[in-house]
């Protein structure tokens, strides 16, 4: 490969989810981000019990974000050829994982704000 | 689950390897330099992944440049498609779109066929007789299959009675999967090759042999169904270390090899395929056949001054230098895609890495100095072993291998990520290249 560039990334990620999709899916990822990041800094501190409570859905969104990309490609479990596959399949579950415990600590969070004070 | 079954929306979303893409095809990254005046007239023949990839990047490039696409094919096929459609994980539609919808705006589109192209006067006429004169030719014309040059078949034949042509277009993959579908219930002898004439992806015909195996051995009918390769020489690919990894897995899976069988004929009525070999004819019986006819130029450039003389005589390919892909006699054209008269390389993903180096020596032309890039020959194959995965084959004119993640995908192993990559990411790699983008 010669060289990659963002603008080519970004040009392939377009295709393949179209354009709309693709920019909301980005907006999407960047406001749980910003959300979690205003959370953190408003707060001073990670919440610990809520932390931890998002943690436990970690294995959830790993799972999930494994499952779908078998459930929407032609291939399965059975397909692991080589250490490349089961190091792809571990960084589709992080991320899945990551993502959902950063998404369920950003909706406790709005949850205790939104909720009304008595 | 079958694909088909999504819509566009669900089938899209889905976080990919779309870096692998780019490595399946190639990541040469656009050069993004200042746009360049001149008031050239560049004529590309041909609206195909070179065509229309070729004029996007140049209407990038050129401010005030009369571009001119002549190609009369309204649609436009996503020919790295076909092996999905063939193994009846995609639709027909799956590879087809319109041609006008990748074409620049600021490019004139003329909806016709060359017929006659005249490098001396340096013109191009339609066979509608609309005459166009052009200061740079570009040639990206794709290939002909020559159907006529397998006795006994016509194209009507195709997905009846266990007769298959995936290369025809997306509706004959389609039309193929049905025959192979059928033959794969029932068991019997198959018959895959190919032409002993350069072809594009001398890979597609492997990767059906071995999805024709897995096919069977998914349902369960392995036991009846006997399947033998066609080779046109003594190798299974172009790439030493390729074919010797390709007849070690055609062993493991029990695919039996026929080498130096060219199909010249089949009858239909007899179910009997006429190869020619060294030692003379032979005949062959089938229950499924997939046919690839010789391939070549098509009529309008076999007919020019432009292919070669002394190479691949009777195929038309151009005679071009194969690192800067210039015309050697006619130094204001260039040939890009399948056209180029080059030893390697008539795949989509070559096409990429075609792009920069004829942007590159045409804009120096413009400008009156030297272009400096050059194409090694690379060509990329992601040869399917089953569906779920496959090997990530990329090499240059040396028959190198040229890995786009060496020490992390391994070419020569069948892999889950490389077929991720071809299943997913490839299209959007394609689809990019073709707007310029990638």
């Amino acid at each position: 490969m010669k060289e990659m560039t963002l603008g080519t990334l970004i040009a392939v990620f377009e295709e393949m989810f179209g354009r709309g999709l693709f920019w909301v899916l980005v907006a999407l990822a960047v406001a749980i981000t910003l959300g979690f990041a205003f959370m953190v800094l408003r707060e001073r501190r990670l919440v610990a019990g809520r932390f931890l409570r998002a943690e436990i859905f970690a294995p959830i969104g790993a799972i999930l974000a494994v499952a779908f990309v078998w459930w929407i490609t032609s291939s399965g479990f059975g397909d692991i050829g080589g250490p490349i596959d089961l190091l792809a399949v571990l960084a589709i579950a992080a991320v899945g994982g990551v993502g959902f415990t950063i998404l369920i600590y950003v909706l406790q969070g709005l949850a205790g704000v939104l909720r009304p004070r008595g | 689950m079958n694909l088909a079954d999504l819509g566009p929306t669900s089938r899209r979303a889905f976080l990919g390897l779309a870096a692998g893409g780019i490595a399946a095809l190639g990541a040469a990254a656009p050069a993004r330099a200042a746009r360049v005046r001149t008031s050239a007239r560049i004529v590309i023949l041909g609206a195909g992944a070179g065509g229309a990839a070729f004029a996007n990047r140049l209407a990038d490039r050129l401010e005030g440049a009369k571009i001119t696409i002549i190609d009369g094919r309204a649609e436009h096929w996503y020919q790295p498609g076909f092996t999905l459609i063939a193994a009846g994980l995609k639709p027909a539609g799956y590879a087809v779109s319109r041609t006008t919808d990748w074409l620049p705006r600021a490019a004139e589109f003329i909806a016709d066929y060359a017929a006659e192209i005249d490098p001396e006067a340096k013109t191009v006429t339609t066979r509608g007789g609309q005459r166009v004169d052009y200061d740079f030719l570009i040639v990206a014309t794709g290939l002909s299959l020559d159907w006529a040059g397998i006795e006994g078949f016509s194209t009507e034949m195709i997905g009846k009675d266990g007769i298959g042509a995936h290369y025809h277009s997306p509706e004959a993959a389609a039309a193929t999967f049905r025959a192979l579908d059928a033959f794969t219930s029932k068991g019997g002898q198959a018959l895959i090759g190919r032409p002993a004439t350069e072809m594009k992806c001398a890979g597609a015909p492997l990767k059906l042999a071995f999805l024709t195996e897995d096919m069977a051995t998914r349902k369960g009918t392995r036991g009846n169904v006997s399947i033998t390769y066609a080779a046109q020489s003594k190798a299974l690919f172009g790439v030493p270390i390729v074919a010797e990894k390709v007849r070690m897995l055609f062993a493991e899976r029990g695919i039996g090899v026929a080498h130096e069988h060219v199909l010249k004929a089949i009858d239909p009525a007899r179910k009997v395929a006429t190869y020619a070999t060294p030692e003379g004819d032979k005949e062959l019986g089938y229950d499924f056949i997939n046919v690839i006819p010789p391939m070549r130029a098509p009529e309008a450039v076999m007919n020019s001054p432009l292919p070669w003389a002394d190479k691949w005589v009777g195929e038309g390919w151009i005679e071009v230098d194969q690192k800067t892909l210039r015309h050697a006699r006619y130094p204001e054209v260039f040939g890009v895609g399948d056209i180029a008269g080059v030893p390697k390389g008539k795949t989509a993903a070559s096409v990429k890495w075609h792009m920069p180096v004829v942007e590159d020596h045409l804009i120096a032309q413009i400008q009156g100095r030297e272009g400096t890039e050059t194409f090694n020959g690379y060509t990329s194959c992601p040869l399917i072993t089953r569906v779920g995965r496959a090997m990530l084959i990329e090499f240059d004119y040396d028959n190198n291998l040229v890995p786009s993640f060496p020490g992390l995908i391994a070419p020569l192993e069948e892999l889950w990520v490389s077929w991720l990559m071809k299943e997913v990411a490839l299209k959007a790699t394609y689809n990019a290249m073709l707007r310029g983008k990638a």
